[in-house]
């Protein structure tokens, strides 16, 4: 992925490489339940990231040793398919990608009441087909929506946004461009009706003040992903109802 | 104590619900401080006279509970007993004991005799926690196995709406059709019919209460939908 740097991220009216403000979201859709033979799905695109999310379970553990006797087992694995970035990426999960995985297991877990389902596996498959900067945070999203689209009992939903800095300058929701000629990265993923923060990375050097006003940045971005995610689940049923 | 939901809404997980008062709020829901919130996707019903509002879900697999009625199939036969799937994370067991009360010699008979693997059996579950498989009986009066039919799998949710309310949905059905439905808490339903044609109907009949399961009117939309099929 040889880019060249642009010239500069943010124009002299303080826009950014793709038009946005500083603290504008790129466009986001949801779909839910896409795929018939899962129990539960999603399909997310933020920007030009397109994610697709697969959720089954409560199902038997498979090897049985690793099934728990006190709650289920809950799996996550997310993969970057070859046509997903510039340059074929090799089919071959990468150190990245098992670290993703962990990582958006450890964002979706809180939020499900793993105690409820004993002796079971509960899993979600996320595949990037297009990448641009900012997957795990649209893979938590399309998570997320996957679990509850297959009825598994959840605290809440989980949706999650970037913040980068450009300068001194706190930017929402960056691009590929963005992520790789910035100055930081901090992915935050939220349960959004709790408040509750569940993954909050960061590289990139921050004051305490700047950690505060991202946290907040996130926060606002993070109820407007949790009203399109709502409207995703809802959608589905509310279609049948109107038509009648 | 406000309610924040009205009947029939849709709530997603984590969705605030209300206080508990006058109304009792019970189903899928949990409760931090005074306040519930839903655990799952589903669809929420009042019950004005009862007092009680309940949160359905939508989807989600079948968890065995004590006393049900299921349709199991057989997957494994072991030397006293056999695997049967129910549609549920957990595999259920029927021992022999549970099958006939006469003295079976297990090292004379062949179990797979008796119940071979593929057979569908009608069960009930006779004990069930989460330490433990559950384990099934076909003892009883009308439980046993079904020796023919076509099989239909819907979400275990939606299965009150296939009986109706006090039956009246199924009855319905079975009369309109002239089939016999045999149907499975754990969202499975056998069809048993002569007419090749009204089992086919009544496949598509289940197909759509399935996807129209949380509307109301259900049983005279089902009606007209029955009429007008059973026409052309």
């Amino acid at each position: 992925m040889k880019k060249t740097p642009p010239e500069r991220l943010i124009d002299e009216n303080g826009r950014r490489i793709d038009g946005r403000l500083p603290d504008e979201m790129r466009p986001l859709r949801i779909e839910a339940g896409v795929l018939k033979n899962a129990d539960g799905s999603a399909y997310v695109e933020l920007g030009n990231n397109k994610v697709i999310a697969a959720a089954y379970g409560p199902r038997e553990v498979v090897p049985r040793h690793e099934a728990l006797p006190d709650r289920a087992v809950f799996r996550c694995r997310y993969t970057m398919l070859p046509f997903s970035v510039d340059e074929r990426k090799s089919p071959q999960p990468s150190r990245r990608e098992v670290e993703l995985s962990k990582v958006i297991r450890e964002a979706l877990a809180p939020a499900i009441f793993l105690q409820e389902y004993p002796r079971t596996a509960i899993e979600v498959y996320i595949n990037i087909i297009q990448a641009d900067g900012g997957t795990r945070t649209a893979s938590i999203i399309a998570g997320a929506v996957a679990l509850a689209d297959a009825g598994i009992s959840m605290r809440d939903l989980v949706a999650a946004i970037a913040v980068g800095k450009i300068g001194d300058i706190l930017v929402l929701d960056i691009n590929g461009l963005e992520d790789q000629f910035g100055d930081g990265d901090m992915p935050i993923a939220m349960m959004p009706s709790r408040g509750e923060i569940t993954l909050l990375q960061a590289d990139g050097v921050y004051t305490p003040q700047q950690i505060e006003e991202a946290i907040k940045l996130a926060q606002k971005a993070i109820q407007k992903i949790y009203a399109e995610q709502v409207r995703a689940l809802k959608s589905k049923y509310e279609a049948i109802k109107e038509s009648e | 104590m406000p309610i924040y939901v009205k009947d029939r809404q849709i709530v997603v997980p984590g969705e605030a619900i209300g206080e508990q008062g006058k109304i009792k709020i019970e189903g899928h829901v949990f409760r931090i401080g005074k306040k519930y919130y839903s655990k799952v996707l589903g669809v929420v019903t009042i019950n004005e006279d009862a007092k009680v509002l309940r949160v359905i879900p939508l989807k989600g697999k079948y968890f065995p509970v004590e006393g049900h009625t299921v349709i199991g199939k057989i997957i494994d036969v072991g030397f006293t007993s056999w695997d049967v799937d129910i549609n549920s994370p957990y595999t259920a067991v029927l021992p022999v004991s549970e099958v006939t009360s006469k003295p079976v010699t297990i090292s004379r008979t062949d179990l797979s005799k008796i119940l071979d693997v593929g057979d569908l059996i009608l069960a009930k579950i006779v004990s069930f926690d989460l330490n433990k498989d559950p384990v099934l009986t076909i003892k009883e009066s009308k439980l046993g196995k079904i020796p023919r039919g076509v099989l239909v799998e819907i979400p275990p949710q939606k299965i009150p709406r296939i009986i109706g309310k006090k039956g009246s949905m199924i009855s319905m059905i079975k009369e309109m059709l002239g089939v016999e439905l045999i149907v499975g808490q754990n969202g499975r339903i056998v069809i048993v019919g002569e007419d090749p044609y009204k089992v086919e109907l009544a496949v598509l009949t289940i197909r759509k209460i399935e996807s129209e399961a949380h509307t109301t009117g259900l049983t005279d939309r089902i009606k007209k939908f029955i009429e007008e099929r059973l026409r052309t």
